[in-house]
């Protein structure tokens, strides 16, 4: 069983590493500048031209892109190849009207299965395992990465997506699968539900799991390992840079090794934007450097981690990242959904309500769920319970259209929702997901 | 004739919010003739009618409760295995859809006075006076 996908790549020194991202870069910023107008303008706004970039050290020269550059430039404005040499989309979840689309060429999607094959190879896979992914199919980027992967390293791919559960453990005893990839809350619900059917892990011949899309605490990950009796390895990325596989982990199970062969992720303060050293807590930013139609230069992820070059254990000498430790924006994740608290405050307004509400999320039975408690005026309220519970019913269905998932609406009295001095406690948030 | 003015209010559930409010209405000396409540796991509303409907919607006003002045109709019922099937029979022939009743104590022996919310009320009213059904006036369920 090989050790790595690509021991070159992921065992690089750091002299080589550096030498092959700048080459990368400098080339990248080329193919941008040239073809992407929105981005062009940043840069002469900026004052930079292509030739100012001549190694990862100018990096921090480029200016940054955002979600709402990813947004104001949909469909196609930050699109660097023809249509034509594309050969797919993803799209993120949630979020009607704000949806970003990210495009590949072949090239692209070979690079990002990749990136997933060395994360199957780092969890212990090879041609000899038998990889059921779980994660949906489709606009998420979720199935087709771990997909592309598995079939990359050899793996017999079961393409179950998500969903049916006791069929998924059905395919897994019968097939034999011995990796699991989904995300973490469906893993424990998998592992819920094998021991429901009367079964133990010894039923099942699973060793190893890749858990991602979604935060998970340490506990969890202790929790899912035992009740299926198999390694969890944690995954990480997101659509706008390729999709899973941006960073995975190793055997030592303390942080993720970036794929910066790919990706070149920086830490910057989220406030100045300035760039912070090595072992600071800030805001990560990710620089495409061998994406050809969707390539995006220092994008702001909004996720907080630390990246650390500490020696691994494992050989590898990519850069690692924590796990994010939180948001530099109010960005929740609810059940895989990107949910921005403004989005449901914008359909309370919408539907004549208050804008005092309270957003509480909690993860009961591992499912996330979503409660709002919204003050009602005197007009709102009525002496027949059937018109308050209508109403409710019709709040929670609007929230719904907007955001993709269904929430549980309670409809309060006024001023019962407490009133912040400085800035509004909108959201609590009860996961605890973040150690 | 003026119809009987029953005040719902809005109660969280919450435990003591519906002793507050109770406890409220009667330290200002106001009397309770009828009250019902309807619940569900998150909140309740209580029905209410009262000797001083006008003094009691300021006093909750002041103190920040929400509430809803509703006209309803209070009906004298025989206090006889089917009483209340009769009632129920003149609204339905009528049309008349009933939201939701319920039953007070009348210091009358031998009556059952019974408040109905109906969809209709100028229709339900018409009903049951034309089948000779007792129609209460407020004064009678005020308790004045």
């Amino acid at each position: 069983m090989a050790k790595y996908w690509n021991a070159d790549i992921e065992c690089m020194s750091r002299e080589e590493m550096k030498k092959l991202q700048s080459e990368r870069l400098v080339k990248q910023v080329r193919h941008v500048y040239d073809n992407v107008p929105y981005y062009r303008n940043l840069m002469d706004e900026k004052g930079v031209k292509p030739e100012d970039i001549q190694s990862v050290d100018d990096l921090c020269k480029l200016p940054f892109l955002s979600k709402a550059d990813l947004r104001e430039a949909y469909p196609t404005g930050l699109l660097a190849t023809p249509l034509s040499e594309c050969v797919r989309i993803h799209s993120t979840s949630g979020t009607t009207g704000k949806r970003v689309v990210a495009y590949y060429t072949q090239n692209d999607v070979d690079l990002w299965e990749d990136c997933c094959a060395r994360a199957i190879t780092a969890a212990g896979g090879d041609e000899n395992d038998v990889c059921q992914v779980a994660y949906g199919y489709g606009l998420f980027t979720g199935g087709a990465g771990l997909h592309g992967g598995s079939h990359k390293v050899g793996c017999l791919t079961l393409p179950m997506s998500s969903g049916n559960t006791e069929r998924q453990i059905q395919f897994m005893r019968d097939l034999g699968a011995t990796i699991l990839c989904c995300t973490p809350s469906y893993a424990a619900y998998i592992g819920e539900t094998l021991h429901d059917m009367g079964l133990t892990p010894d039923d099942i011949k699973l060793k190893a799991g890749i858990f991602g899309a979604e935060p998970w605490t340490e506990e969890m990950r202790r929790s899912i390992e035992k009740s299926l009796g198999i390694k969890a390895y944690d995954i990480f990325g997101l659509t706008e840079i390729s999709g899973p596989g941006v960073a995975f982990e190793c055997e030592e199970q303390t942080g993720m090794h970036i794929n910066e062969d790919n990706f070149i992720p920086e830490i910057i303060n989220p406030e100045t934007g300035e760039v912070l050293p090595e072992g600071e807590v800030g805001e990560l930013v990710f620089t495409s450097i061998t994406k050809e139609a969707f390539p995006l230069l220092r994008y702001r992820t909004r996720d907080l981690c630390v990246l650390s070059r500490k020696k691994c254990s494992c050989g590898r000498t990519l850069i690692k990242m924590t796990k994010p430790m939180g948001r530099s924006d109010d960005m929740m994740i609810i059940r895989g959904v990107n949910v921005f608290p403004s989005q449901i405050e914008t359909v309370l307004i919408e539907q004549g309500y208050s804008p005092n509400y309270l957003i509480e999320v909690d993860r009961v039975n591992n499912t996330d769920t979503l409660d709002i408690s919204v003050e009602m005026n005197a007009d709102q309220f009525s002496d027949k319970m059937k018109d308050i519970q209508d109403k409710e019913k019709q709040l929670a269905g609007a929230i719904k259209t907007m955001l993709g998932i269904n929430p549980k609406v309670h409809l309060v009295s006024p001023k019962t929702i407490t009133r912040s001095e400085g800035k509004a406690v909108r959201v609590i948030d009860r996961r605890k997901l973040h150690d | 004739m003026n119809s009987i003015q029953q005040i719902s209010i809005f109660v969280e559930n919450e435990t003591g919010k519906l002793a507050e409010l109770t406890k409220l209405i009667g330290d200002a000396g106001i009397d309770l003739s009828a009250l019902s409540l309807a619940d569900t796991r998150d909140f309740g509303i209580l029905r209410i009618i009262v000797n001083k409907p006008d003094e009691t919607c300021t006093l909750l006003q002041e103190n920040g409760w929400t509430f809803k002045i509703t006209p309803v109709i209070g009906v004298k019922v025989p206090d006889v295995p089917g009483g209340v099937a009769g009632i129920l029979a003149t609204l339905s022939e009528a049309g008349v859809n009933v939201e939701y009743m319920y039953a007070f104590v009348n210091r009358t022996p031998g009556e059952a006075d019974t408040i109905f919310r109906v969809d209709d009320e100028e229709t339900a009213l018409s009903a049951l006076r034309s089948a000779g059904i007792d129609i209460l006036t407020p004064e009678e369920v005020y308790g004045i």
